[in-house]
């Protein structure tokens, strides 16, 4: 019978060290299964000669960000204001930035 | 094993101590937890997301040439394909056709796109399992579409893609070329932008500047561009992200300092009969330690097993109302649990680690005082 407050504490300790490698392996097991549909995704994007994510649909500039101007989350007429709340989540890309020094 | 022994002991009264302040302690832990949870839920899910989008765009055309108008992009005519089929070192030019098509029925908007299997296929659509849940079909069923004349097309939904892949394409809507043009009046010979093939990777960027110099209204978007954009994603320098992250770092601050800059009565009370009774103060700092480690370790485990949990098998439901903002056709995704060890040794000591020294502090301090001034406060 476990009489000491340190016993419990490291048994608490350890199962957390158990439930967490239990996490990683399966990251690891869920990572291989996933090599399939990664590649299938690789495959279909090729094939749909797709850009992006279809993780933001409520505007064009979240929607496509890659394929977006520096202006778009603007251009609905003057003094729009970027409203779309997924467009605070999004920086502009990189080589948008890059561009507009060209 | 005396040391082991003399460690287990200081521990016993370190919990000892913890668990007479219970209230406040078990209140402690689980706003440490809180912090936890919510900064390893975004690390997992941004990394995961990132990871995932720079796989599957591999796939994503090398250069994207799109023509811009007064700002806005803009149909690209046939004659720019001609003309940059004649840089040397491209392979093969493409017109690509796709838009939106904002359905007012369901309120959602969808992304169709003209692919080389879906050319000829008149008539016919493939969709995105979002696109099924939202408009509520089947295959074989019929969807009626709204062309830019007013008139209505109708279109048989000849397969739907597979409900895994929805990451990328929940909104698509496969459609041949001829109903896309109809769809949109679009003339033939014109499209919505062009991709490129060029023979050698290592000449992509040569290749896009020739293509500013032949053609001044086009933006070339190159495949290694695309795959960076989707770092600034959840990039946590901006948006919502860093209102998220300050609020987290500023509650752990207050946490610590609170910590930090006062110990209560009773705990310096507690030091000063350690003292009176032989304790050294190293021993003492030890038993702070423990204290520390205590805390900060079952919250990081607990914090880090509840994200974990939240995210990957539970679908970071509660981000859910942040990432699906305004729209309405949102993805059912599982994410491929891409978990970096770098992130987790950050938050490790990001949050275990300053907690831990800020409790070691204010107990060296009582510690070196005098045991009689420390029990006569």
């Amino acid at each position: 019978m476990v009489k000491r407050k340190s016993d419990i504490f490291l048994g608490y300790v350890v199962v957390n060290m158990f439930v967490l490698a239990l996490l990683l392996a399966h990251v690891f097991v869920e990572q291989r299964k996933a090599s399939t549909h990664l590649a299938h995704g690789i495959r279909m994007v090729n094939d749909l000669q797709l850009t992006d994510l279809s993780l933001f649909t409520d505007a064009r500039y979240t929607r496509h960000p890659s394929m977006a101007d520096l202006n778009t989350a603007f251009q609905d007429h003057p003094l729009s204001l970027e409203h779309f709340p997924s467009g605070t989540l999004i920086a502009p890309p990189r080589h948008l930035r890059r561009n507009g020094l060209d | 094993m005396v040391w082991i022994e003399k460690q287990r002991n200081i521990l016993d009264f370190a919990l000892s101590s913890l668990f007479r302040r219970w209230g406040k302690n078990l209140a402690l832990i689980i706003v440490y937890t809180i912090i936890v949870f919510v900064l390893a839920s975004i690390f997992f899910l941004t990394h995961s997301i990132k990871k995932e989008a720079t796989i599957v765009l591999q796939g994503s055309p090398e250069i994207v040439v799109q023509r811009i108008v007064a700002g806005r992009h803009d149909l690209v005519p046939e004659g720019h394909s001609d003309q940059l089929r004649k840089i040397p070192g491209v392979l093969e030019v493409k017109g690509r056709l796709w838009g939106y098509y904002f359905d007012p029925a369901t309120g959602a908007n969808y992304t169709m796109v003209v692919t080389d299997a879906s050319r000829e296929k008149n008539g016919t659509i493939t969709i995105g399992a979002g696109v099924a849940r939202v408009a509520g079909v089947q295959k074989e069923d019929t969807i009626p579409f709204k062309s830019s004349g007013g008139t209505y097309t109708t279109l048989e939904v000849a397969d739907i893609f597979p409900h895994q892949s929805e990451l990328i394409s929940s909104d698509l809507i496969e459609i041949s070329e001829e109903d896309f043009r109809k769809l949109f009046s679009i003339p033939n010979g014109s499209y919505t932008d062009l991709t490129l093939r060029v023979r050698n990777k290592n000449e992509l960027n040569v290749v896009a500047d020739k293509i500013k110099r032949y053609l001044p209204d086009t933006r070339p978007i190159l495949r290694e561009e695309i795959l960076r954009t989707y770092e600034a994603i959840f990039d946590w320098r901006g948006g919502l992200l860093v209102v998220i992250l300050t609020g987290a770092i500023l509650a752990f601050a207050i946490f610590a300092w609170d910590k930090a800059s006062s110990l209560s009565f009773e705990e310096k009370k507690e030091i000063g009969i350690l003292k009176a009774v032989g304790w050294e103060t190293s021993e003492v700092i030890i038993m702070k330690s423990w204290e520390g480690i205590t805390v900060s370790l079952t919250s990081f485990l607990l914090g880090i097993m509840c994200a974990y949990v939240h995210v990957f098998f539970g679908s970071f439901f509660l981000f859910t109302p942040v990432l699906k903002g305004w729209s309405v056709l949102y993805p059912h995704f599982k994410l491929i649990p891409f978990v970096d060890p770098y992130q987790v040794s950050a938050l490790f000591f990001l949050t275990v680690a300053p907690y831990t020294a800020a409790t070691i502090i204010p107990s060296w301090r009582a510690a070196t005082i005098e045991p009689d001034s420390v029990m006569r406060l």
